[in-house]
């Protein structure tokens, strides 16, 4: 046990010291963070005016067309010299010419816009969406309704609100199928990174020829779990750090934009919201976001993230070390080997993308229960609530898939570790797992 | 010290070692001898644990011996060796060290012995892959033997050496085995060995082709033959003395009673010797005539 303990502690101490480790750990969630406020900064600074022109042959929107966007302003023009389209665009010095035809009152189905460079779909949109508002409203106008009925119509919309009877709480279907691919899409990640890190450490170890004077010391299952343990907590070491660091930023985010911090408050008091009290003033909309957020059940995510995040790394990543075993010089080589390993992954992960919206759909069910999608898909179904006996088994099966894998895994690795410059087949492999 | 009873381990449908018994003693230099394939190296990775025989027991001071269990006891440097390139060296060789079982205080202070002693102090902070093959050798070396292992083996130890790293690691390995060190030495170069081994074993395609003390087994295989030297020609003596190149004479005899005949003659005849020795054959001309003929042999 002294031995693992030394062989643990080597994996870890070279790569948590390493320059890259440091790096990616303090870099990406500051990249995040900053991508974040450089995409809402980017989004103000875009709010330019955009000046638009309207030639109308009609008269009819004349005046007519406003907005309260500061983002658009509207003038007008008889074009009294005649000028062309592209003529008037630039003499005007407007952004954006609309020419309106009078083909048939009220209802130009001839409407053509001229732009230096091309129309926006957004622009396109706003533009089209005024001019309907204009007609609507006269239409309405002419059927009898006044604005103000007009504007009680208007402000109609069904609010949908769901709650989980078992739970006995508010529910939102967004924010639970955000967290859902979230987790899962992070467990893919984790396996991901931190198995083919088992892979490349194992492939080192046997291209330098070291392997074989450390398994002198060492039986050849102690280096391969204390390898997969050390990297194990290397993961959850730079998981930690992430999650510090971004409670960290979130804090200093939250000083600098003070709505941030009602919307925390709202969250602590989303569920008092619910039961009829007051919550801050906030829009219903952040209000049942905050609630969906809090009413999630976190203890029982965290639990199962930690949980799937060692089974489902334990069972790749012996696999990943009986492959980096099999390696020589050639990288290529580990090619044809690494599929296998890879490609239940990757259907783990479509599973989950699917499942993150239809959490009960038969893929995801069965998909959460065999051990090698399970860490991927069942994360992705926790926070929709997942029947016990279901979580049992597939907690279950992944443990004892784990334990068979190692298992095997180690029968290769013994072997594979010792064979050099020799192309091994898949034949051979199943004549390894045979000897003693 | 070291029993091998009939060792085998078979790799699908490779005999590599096929059912090989010989006898190591201990404190002195033992040499494993056989061409490429021969299976040497699986022979000392059963010795060292790595691999588990099919067939066939260990015995270590008379006890059955389970090398995985007894690391310890064993300093193993295989043919396929390196070290962790990113790793400082200093560190590195503590690690491989304490995996044998030193403590991290004991350790350090071997290593600092053996690291004055072979000039290599100044290189405790570098990494390894600023060193050159001949310096990462000699740590490896190092690392192998700080545990003061009661067997040392050592697969090639020489290959990949510049001459004066060499004649360093072969005092230190004099210097062990003269300190009690039983020392398995194996290489498929045969002038090593009748420099350095004072037992061998010749194994070829998985199979014991011969094994004892060097002297006794180029006893055996003498070709009954002197070589003499005298100032001036020799004209009129025995027809088995022949003239060779370099101007000397080679001797075949058949009894001990010629040999008598001939020295008498040149006394009678007053001839001045100047060389009068025995040819024994080298290890090399003994294994070729016993592998190849033995090859020959199996095939017929």
């Amino acid at each position: 046990m002294r031995k693992i303990g030394l062989i643990i502690q080597r994996e870890y101490l070279t790569r948590v010291k390493k320059k890259s480790f440091i790096v990616t750990t303090l870099l990406l969630p500051i990249a995040i963070f900053v991508v974040v406020i450089g995409v809402v900064l980017a989004i103000n600074l875009s709010d330019k005016t955009q000046k638009i022109l309207v030639w109308d042959e009609t008269n009819f929107y004349t005046h007519k067309l406003d907005t309260s966007s500061s983002s658009y302003v509207f003038s007008y023009t008889d074009n009294a010299s005649m000028q062309s389209d592209s003529a008037l665009l630039s003499s005007s010095k407007a952004d954006l010419l609309v020419h309106i035809f009078p083909a048939v009152p009220n209802r130009p189905d001839s409407v053509l816009m001229f732009k230096e460079g091309g129309v926006s779909l957004v622009v396109k949109e706003f533009i089209s969406n005024t001019m309907n508002d204009v007609l609507q409203q006269h239409q309405m106008r002419l059927a009898g309704i006044n604005a103000a009925q007009l504007d009680s119509i208007r402000d109609l919309s069904v609010q949908i609100r769901s709650f989980d009877v078992d739970k006995k709480q508010e529910t939102d279907a967004e924010i639970t199928s955000g967290i859902a691919y979230f987790m899962g899409f992070l467990i893919y990640m984790v396996i991901f990174i931190y198995g083919s890190g088992v892979m490349r450490g194992v492939m080192e170890e046997k291209t330098n020829r070291i392997a074989e004077v450390i398994i002198s010391s060492v039986k050849p299952f102690e280096l391969m779990m204390g390898k997969i343990i050390g990297i194990a907590l290397v993961g959850l070491t730079q998981l930690a750090l992430w999650v510090v660091l971004m409670l960290v930023l979130q804090t200093v985010a939250s000083l600098f934009i003070p709505e941030m911090g009602a919307l925390m408050q709202a969250a602590q008091g989303g569920n008092l919201a619910m039961a009829g009290g007051t919550a801050p003033e906030l829009s219903a909309d952040k209000l049942q976001m905050m609630t969906g957020l809090v009413n999630q059940p976190w203890g029982l995510i965290i639990f199962c993230f930690f949980f799937y995040f060692l089974g489902g790394y334990f069972l790749y990543a012996s696999m990943f070390a009986a492959v980096g075993s099999l390696v020589n010089e050639d990288p290529q080589e580990a090619q044809q080997f690494t599929l296998p390993v890879t490609i239940p992954i990757i259907i783990g992960f479509i599973i989950m993308s699917s499942s993150a919206s239809n959490p009960d759909s038969m893929a995801s069910v069965v998909g959460s229960i065999v051990p090698f999608t399970s860490p991927i898909v069942m994360l992705s179904r926790i926070p929709f609530g997942v029947p016990t006996w279901q979580l049992i088994l597939s907690m279950s099966l992944l443990v004892g898939m784990f334990l068979v894998m190692t298992w095997l895994s180690a029968k290769i690795y013994r072997t594979g570790i010792l064979m050099y410059g020799k192309k091994i087949t898949w034949k051979e492999l199943l004549k390894w797992l045979r000897y003693r | 010290m070291l029993e091998l009873n009939r060792l085998k381990k078979y790799y699908a449908g490779v005999k590599a070692v096929d059912g090989i018994s010989f006898n190591i003693p201990e404190g002195g230099i033992f040499g494993l001898l056989g061409p490429n394939g021969a299976g040497k190296s699986t022979l000392l990775r059963m010795l060292t644990g790595i691999t588990i025989p099919d067939e066939g027991e260990i015995r270590f001071k008379g006890a059955l011996f389970n090398p995985s269990e007894n690391t310890q006891l064993i300093g193993y440097m295989p043919e396929e060796r390196g070290l962790y390139k990113k790793m400082k060296i200093g560190e590195q060789a503590l690690y491989l060290a304490q995996l044998k079982g030193l403590s991290k205080q004991e350790a350090t202070q071997r290593l600092q012995t053996w690291f004055d002693r072979l000039d290599m102090l100044s290189w405790w902070h570098k990494k390894v892959e600023d060193l050159s093959k001949g310096m990462s050798q000699k740590l490896q070396f190092v690392t192998t033997v700080v545990h003061q292992p009661a067997v040392l083996i050592l697969d090639e130890p020489f290959s990949g050496l510049d001459p004066v790293n060499s004649d360093v690691i072969k005092k230190e390995i004099f210097n062990l085995a003269q300190a009690g060190t039983t020392i398995i030495f194996s290489t498929h170069r045969m002038e090593q060995v009748e420099e350095i081994c004072n037992e061998i074993a010749l194994i070829n395609q998985g199979h014991l082709v011969v094994s004892g003390s060097v002297k006794t087994i180029r006893e055996q295989y003498k070709e009954k033959e002197y070589r003499l030297r005298v100032d001036g020609a020799l004209e009129g003596f025995s027809e088995n003395l022949t003239a060779t190149a370099d101007g000397g004479y080679r001797f075949r005899y058949n009894n001990e009673q010629e040999i008598r005949a001939l020295l008498q003659e040149c006394l009678d005849r007053q001839v001045h010797i100047t060389e009068f020795s025995e040819v024994l054959p080298g290890l090399h001309d003994i294994f070729i005539r016993l592998v190849e003929h033995g090859a020959v042999r199996q095939f017929q």
